[in-house]
């Protein structure tokens, strides 16, 4: 596919503040229109300096930045036509919430009855309408936040950036707000690129999400994907709970390798990214795929755990035992009358299909 | 009983008991807090208020007239204004000149009363000098026989208003007006006319000064806030070097660089750009530099207080949502410097509204602000009234400024640095 394909395209773009240390690392990112795309990644992981440079207010310091296939540092900043929500709103603070929103009207020279009619409808977007005279400092922080929102879509911009918007939000109101903007999203058709650390929000919201490690994109893939198919034992770690198993590699056949664990059991399991007999691997299961005395057939294999703890959580039980020296394994059994119960100290047999465990390079 | 009317009932009791507890708790806390603060707010009452109250009364004190007079003070009161004083208030008068004159204040009341009409001290140190020869009744024919001014009305509608225990004289002069013949206020003749030209050049000069620092002071506070830590306590150091030096040094020196044969005429001479020595002090332009100089610190720290304070998120907002640099700045950027620029402007012109050494040192005669002139009737005239008198109405001009403007940049939630 070429430039004109993609709305944004990030091509071997670097970034360093000092001239010493590099915080954005040869990233790669393309972003089609429409798209929903989370950057996703811890703190200091480079996401607001991505935003900065793709809105001009910071310069590459390599590579370059495609918006719409034009090179983006011919554009002035104010010439990009890109929405955006700041982390911590940046509502103008002196006009009220009508006047914030005429703002990026005003400037472009529309006419007063059509700002009125394009305000209002922003407003009504974001169920805001009655509080068009209010000003920010009146204003609660689901509430600013909404205003931020329909701030940088009421000039109808095709792309909207935003930064941690819902950072400092309570857990339930930031839960309402991920859902209403992934419905604006749909009802609009912009492409946006939302930047969070919160898994759980960019798993909720997301067509695509990029996990920002060290300043390098770790994997760029659907919620799903990333989810059931890290790429690296980064995103295995990162992207819910995963059981890690160690172990080195004994034969290879295909794509599934005979891994020798460190208490000398011999485990199938998927390579992803090693490759060799011999390597060191590191096996990561989701807690959710094992199963519990299997009946042991082509796919499946079987471990013994001993049980060391027992959580009741209501809709499953959680199951911490001890596999392969491993006294963090976590196996979360769902609470249905089909399942037997389990005893602390009970020593069981774990199995999975080998397509669930992935081995990683360490 | 139900649980509605406990509610009901108890409540008033309840509420009742419970403030006398809280104010009973309170009350030991609110003796040591007042404990505490009390020295404080007496070295206050005693060094600063005490100390101003008297000298703001002593524009309105006329007591001294009083205690010279005594007797006619007294008798006076019972004139109706109309026609001449009856004989008690003459035979008061000549009893007072008596002692008056053999205590030599009789001088005093003249000069005073001179004030309000010309030929008072006059008349009253020709009388003084021959009043013993008065022995007896008739006191009135006797007097007027002296001088027929003592049959005018008008001298004793001066002299009933120069005896009362207050005077508004002294404050009506400091905006040149004064009474008249008939107790009516009314603007002095032009040529006496030049407190109120005096203050409108003080007003003048303080508004240029203030608009002076703000042109100089915006930039710097500018740059001072959206620099790196190094360099802004770089300058922060320069601009408070200036708190370390004396006044006296540092217009001072604005002399030695701005004079005719000092640094700025030199290089303009040797570089060719003049060919004789321009007047650059001891002129209104002296006073517009070392001021503009001396106040600046009272502009930049406040508006580097509220610059570091705003995000640099609300210009960037401001681009991204289309506004070209100029536009973000004057529309988002700069409305919310405005406290801190109604904070400097407000320090800096009330400052200088007082400002005396810097124009006397490099002003000339027609540069000298209001305080000049209460140091010339202190030092010179030692006329006390009449200097606290430019005092007091300096004093309202700056309180009315403030109540103005203060309530409006919330000057209270300034914080400097
Ligand atoms: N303006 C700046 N000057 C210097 N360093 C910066 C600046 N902004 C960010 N950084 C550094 O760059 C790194 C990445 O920051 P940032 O992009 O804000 O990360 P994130 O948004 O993922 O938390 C951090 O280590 C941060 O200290
Ligand atoms: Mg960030």
């Amino acid at each position: 596919m070429s430039d004109k394909d993609f709305h944004v395209r990030f091509k071997n773009v670097q970034k360093s503040y000092d001239g010493k240390q590099l915080v954005v690392k040869d990233l790669n990112l393309d972003i089609e229109k429409g798209k929903f795309v989370t950057m996703l990644g811890p703190s200091g992981s480079g996401k607001t300096t991505c935003l900065m440079m793709l809105a001009g207010f910071e310069s590459t310091t390599h590579g370059e930045i495609i918006l719409n296939g034009r090179p983006i540092n011919k554009i002035p900043p104010h010439k990009r036509g890109i929405g955006m929500v700041f982390q911590n709103y940046a509502l103008f603070p002196h006009m009220s919430v009508g006047e914030n929103l005429a703002f990026p009207l005003e400037v472009r020279k529309i006419a007063k009855p059509e700002i009125e009619d394009m305000v209002k409808k922003a407003l009504d977007m974001v169920q805001m309408g009655d509080f068009i005279d209010r000003y920010p400092g009146q204003l609660s922080g689901g509430q600013k936040q909404r205003i931020a929102l329909s701030r940088a879509l009421v000039f109808n911009p095709e792309l909207v950036l935003m930064d941690e918007p819902l950072g400092a939000l309570d857990k339930q109101l930031r839960e309402q707000m991920q859902y209403e903007i992934k419905h604006i999203h749909e009802q609009l058709g912009v492409s946006v690129v939302y930047v969070t650390h919160d898994q759980a929000e960019a798993l909720t919201m997301s067509d695509q999400i990029a996990v920002f490690n060290d300043g390098v994109i770790q994997q760029l893939a659907s919620p799903a994907d990333l989810y059931e198919r890290p790429e690296n034992s980064f995103i295995a770690q990162f992207i819910g709970e995963n059981n890690q198993l160690r172990g080195t590699i004994e034969k290879v056949n295909k794509n599934i390798a005979n891994v020798k664990l460190e208490n000398g059991e011999n485990v199938s399991a998927l390579m992803v990214d090693v490759k060799d007999k011999g390597e060191v691997t590191l096996l990561s299961i989701r807690p959710e795929r094992i199963i519990i005395n299997p009946k042991t057939t082509k796919n499946s294999q079987a471990l013994e755990g001993k049980v060391l703890e027992l959580i009741y959580l209501g809709d499953h039980i959680r199951c911490r035992m001890m596999v392969s020296g491993n006294d963090q394994f976590i196996v979360k059994i769902p609470n249905s009358s089909t399942h037997e119960l389990l005893k602390v100290g009970e020593k069981i047999s774990l199995g999975w299909d080998k397509k669930d465990c992935r081995a990683l390079k360490p | 009983m139900t649980f509605a009317a406990s509610e009901g009932a108890d409540n008033s009791n309840d509420g009742k008991s419970l403030r006398k507890k809280l104010l009973r708790a309170e009350r030991r806390k609110k003796f040591e807090a007042i404990g505490l603060v009390t020295p404080l707010l007496i070295v206050m009452v005693v060094f600063y208020f005490v100390p101003i109250a008297m000298m703001l009364f002593r524009s309105i004190d006329n007591s001294q007239m009083a205690k010279i007079l005594p007797q006619t003070s007294i008798a006076i009161q019972n004139w109706s204004g109309e026609g001449l004083p009856d004989e008690i208030t003459y035979a008061a008068i000549v009893g007072d000149m008596k002692i008056a004159q053999a205590d030599r204040d009789l001088a005093k009341v003249g000069r005073r009363l001179n004030f309000d009409l010309v030929g008072f001290h006059s008349l009253l140190s020709k009388s003084g000098r021959k009043i013993d020869e008065i022995k007896g009744p008739p006191y009135k024919e006797n007097l007027i026989a002296f001088d027929k001014k003592w049959g005018n009305e008008q001298y004793w509608t001066v002299m009933e208003r120069g005896l009362k225990n207050t005077t508004l004289l002294y404050l009506l002069a400091a905006i040149d007006l004064k009474y008249d013949e008939n107790n009516k206020i009314v603007k002095v003749p032009e040529y006496e006319a030049i407190y109120v030209s005096i203050i409108s050049r003080t007003v003048y000069i303080s508004l240029s000064i203030t608009i002076l620092t703000l042109i100089l002071g915006f930039p710097i506070a500018y740059f001072m806030a959206n620099t790196t830590p190094r360099t802004r306590n770089l300058l922060m150091i320069i601009l408070l070097l200036v708190f370390w030096t004396s006044l006296l040094v540092r217009t001072l020196s604005w002399i030695l660089v701005l004079q005719n044969n000092g640094v700025v005429n030199n290089l303009l001479m040797f570089t060719g750009i003049i060919t004789e020595p321009l007047d650059m002090v001891f002129n209104r332009f002296g006073v517009y530099v070392a001021m503009t100089h001396v106040l600046l610190p009272f502009m930049v720290l406040p508006l580097y207080s509220v610059m570091r304070s705003i995000p640099s998120d609300y210009v960037r907002a401001a681009q991204s949502l289309g506004a070209k640099s100029i536009t973000a700045f004057i529309r988002v950027y700069l409305p919310q410097t405005l406290p801190g620029i109604g904070a400097g402007a407000l320090m800096v012109f009330i400052q200088a509204l007082g400002y005396y050494i810097t124009p006397a040192l490099v002003g000339g005669p027609r540069d000298q602000m209001v305080s000049y002139f209460v140091a010339f009737f202190v030092n010179e005239r030692v006329n006390w009234s009449m200097a606290s008198a430019l005092g007091l109405t300096l004093l309202i001009l700056t309180g009315s400024l403030y109540l103005i403007f203060g309530k409006r940049v919330n000057i209270a939630n300034m914080k400097l640095g």
